[in-house]
């Protein structure tokens, strides 16, 4: 710079002889980029919103899904009622079928000062306590007879209407004859709630109890275990058919018309409707085959129908990936076709190919329409044993209690989705986990 | 090795040379890529440790020549030759020759260094590993070891054999590949344009090591460049067009060649 200063002359020649700027549309290619990243920025923050307002939807909803109202108090298990005439020892029938709900009631009643002869009263406190309550007290009896005769403190669930007037749900606003709940309920609500025997416990049933028609009993337990099975089939028979397929088209096949139109097919396979695959099993596994309907196995059977298209369609992709070099290395050692694609080809594409195969199986485990048409939406109240039991799946939980009237059943279905939710995160994660360990680092 | 054996050796092998005998020999090889033909009625024949060099504008035809000699041309669709290649005695085009037994007794080191992206003993001992080479772990490790020292890379890599073949440079990584086709202990060795991909220095590392590779093997190399074929080549074939133009001893190539196309490309008149 300085010596531009001193010769000035110098200056002016540099400028002089300096050629004209060229407009090379700068401006316009600046502000072409600005537009773009801003039209992407406001996609995003679109896709953001809606995510969110999805997740605070179900999850304000639903949170309360996963407490229970609870009554603990002490029962009496009065001979009177469950055994008058002492004949336990002779007619083992006489427990199973003793009249529970009434010792419940007596109960109840009994800590909120109702008088026994108050027909009405013994009503209303009977409408506080869920039904479930006959099968509870049951199996405590059945299992250990001695406690006939003497006071038990028992924890019970609360009535469905209960539960909700408890959580708050219940607008107590509106005139008493057009609620669930009366007022003289919601006063006994209060005194127990604070006499401390009315809480909100961690609710454990909504896991592991089946189908139930009484909201406070319903859980997912059938419906997790009959999407397991339907899972455990869908990994098992899709992954291996699926990659042998894909390897065999990708790697052996000769290209020709034959393996063309194969390949049309199978894209054409993976956008088929899912309820179409629905009818095909029906038609295939039930009515021809003659398996079971309601089962996790012809539901398992028809969602591998359903997603070997997608895995077949990932793992080509991540075969083709793999670079030709890998494979005329191993081919230039002498390795055989098969050695080059097991030792070399195949390692290289796991990441992509579990990758295919989870999203696969977590758009498997979404799916309710296939499950619909063979009869997997079904009252199921115990949980199946084995794949051939009758079960349902968590998309149909959802479905099947989103149709019910009770309000109770409104937080349910949504903490079902949650639920739903949880288990595709999980799969998701568990991919990355899967992506990141197979993943070569050099 | 020092430069009197050295010199002893240079000898000997070109005495073995003047004796001529020939380790694999093509006549009237064609070459079809579906209705394209590559390849017009190549006759070369390949002497046994020698390092042949093919030479040629793009697209000439020498790499296609040079992998019909371990049949990788298999591998293309729609890709069929004609004529008659034998190693040794055996005609590697006939039905009783196993392509895999043909890969392990000609190896092949190509243009780009592809290492598996495995560590640098399995790239060793992979080859060895699926022909059943190594009866013991001590065995594989000699074969490593071995073959790694024959690269040239032994002194560099012998205190990361368990690390990345693919984290090395690229010379290195070209020479790795070169170990990992000499632990087959191929009776060829094929490279296609194996310089190509590297800077001089490395490229300088391989020419020496192709130079003693010699002494064990019968080396084909593609080159684009003249300068390596003369300085690693006993016999040079020019091709153009798909033919065959001249082969000749290297010496005689690039200073007095029959042929005026070979005289036109090598003072870079065309190519």
């Amino acid at each position: 710079m300085s010596q531009v200063s001193t010769s000035p002359s110098m200056a002016t020649l540099g400028a002089a002889s300096k050629p004209e700027r060229r407009d090379i549309g700068l401006r316009g290619r600046y502000a072409a980029e600005r537009r773009f990243r801003l039209f992407g920025m406001a996609a995003i923050a679109f896709g953001l919103l809606f995510l969110f307002l999805l997740l605070f939807t179900v999850v304000s909803k639903g949170y309360t899904a996963f407490q229970q109202s609870m009554i603990t108090i002490p029962v009496e298990f009065s001979e009177q009622i469950i055994d008058k005439n002492n004949e336990r020892a002779t007619n083992p029938q006489k427990l199973v079928s003793a009249n529970y709900p009434v010792v419940a009631r007596n109960a109840l009643a009994k800590v909120l000062g109702v008088s026994e002869d108050d027909r009405a009263g013994l009503k209303a406190v009977n409408g506080m306590i869920s039904d479930s309550v006959r099968v509870q007290l049951r199996d405590l009896v059945t299992a250990n007879p001695s406690i006939i005769g003497t006071t038990q403190t028992v924890t019970f669930l609360a009535h469905g209407d209960l539960d909700s007037a408890f959580k708050g749900q219940i607008d107590l606003s509106v005139a008493e004859n057009n609620r669930k709940i009366s007022d003289k309920q919601v006063g006994w609500m209060n005194t127990l709630a604070e006499s401390g025997a009315l809480s909100k416990h961690f609710n454990t049933g909504l896991f592991v109890n089946g189908a139930s028609s009484r909201p406070e009993a319903a859980g997912l337990g059938v419906a997790v275990v009959g999407s397991l099975y339907m899972m455990l089939i869908v990994l098992v028979l899709s992954l291996p058919i699926g990659v042998a397929a894909s390897i065999y088209l990708e790697e052996f096949a000769p290209k020709n018309r034959f393996t063309d139109l194969i390949e049309v097919n199978i894209n054409n396979l993976a956008a088929v409707p899912s309820i179409v695959y629905g009818l095909l099993g029906l038609a295939v596994f039930i009515n021809f085959a003659g398996f079971p309907r309601s089962a996790a196995l012809v539901g398992g059977l028809v969602l591998t129908l359903m997603t070997l298209p997608t895995i077949i369609i990932a793992t080509r992709a991540a075969l083709k990936a793999v670079p030709p070099s890998i494979r005329s290395a191993a081919l230039g050692l002498g390795a055989s076709k098969m050695q080059t694609v097991f030792h070399h080809v195949l390692p290289l594409a796991m990441p992509g190919i579990l990758t295919g195969t989870i999203i696969g199986l977590a758009h498997a485990l979404g799916e309710t329409a296939p499950l619909l048409l063979i009869g997997m939406v079904a009252f199921v109240a115990d949980v199946p044993g084995t794949p051939l039991d009758p079960a349902t799946a968590l998309p149909v939980q959802i479905y099947m209690w989103a149709n019910e009237a009770e309000r109770a059943f409104v937080e349910r279905t949504s903490g079902a989705i949650m639920v739903l939710l949880i288990f595709l995160i999980l799969m998701n994660v568990g991919a990355i986990l899967l992506r990141r360990r197979f993943e070569r680092r050099w | 090795m020092n430069m009197m054996s050295e010199a002893a050796v240079e000898k000997a092998l070109d005495k073995k040379m003047n004796d001529i005998s020939y380790k694999m020999i093509g006549k009237d090889v064609s070459v079809y890529y579906g209705d394209k033909r590559a390849l017009y009625d190549v006759n070369l024949n390949v002497r046994e440790n020698t390092v042949t060099a093919l030479i040629g504008p793009s697209g000439c035809g020498k790499s296609t020549f040079l992998r019909t000699l371990n049949r990788m041309n298999d591998t293309i669709d729609g890709c069929r030759v004609t004529g008659r290649i034998t190693l040794d005695t055996d005609d590697i085009y006939d039905q009783n020759i196993d392509v895999v037994e043909l890969r392990a007794r000609v190896g092949m080191v190509f243009q780009k260094p592809n290492p598996f992206p495995k560590s640098i003993y399995e790239n060793v001992a992979y080859g060895p590993r699926i022909h059943g080479l190594a009866k013991s772990k001590a065995d594989m490790d000699a074969i490593v070891e071995k073959s790694l020292q024959k690269a040239g890379l032994w002194n560099e890599v012998k205190d990361r054999l368990q690390e990345g073949g693919t984290g090395l440079s690229g010379g290195q990584q070209q020479r790795l590949c070169i170990a990992r086709a000499v632990a087959v202990s191929p009776e060829v060795i094929l490279m296609d344009e194996p310089c190509s991909a590297l800077d001089p220095i490395a490229t300088a590392k391989v020419e020496e090591l192709i130079h003693e590779l010699r002494a064990n093997f019968t080396i084909v190399i593609v080159t684009h460049s003249m300068q390596q074929a003369a300085r690693v080549s006993q016999r040079t074939a020019m091709f153009h067009l798909g033919n065959l133009v001249e082969e000749n001893d290297t010496d005689k190539m690039f200073t007095n060649p029959d042929d005026q196309r070979t005289q036109d490309y090598i003072m870079g008149r065309f190519g």
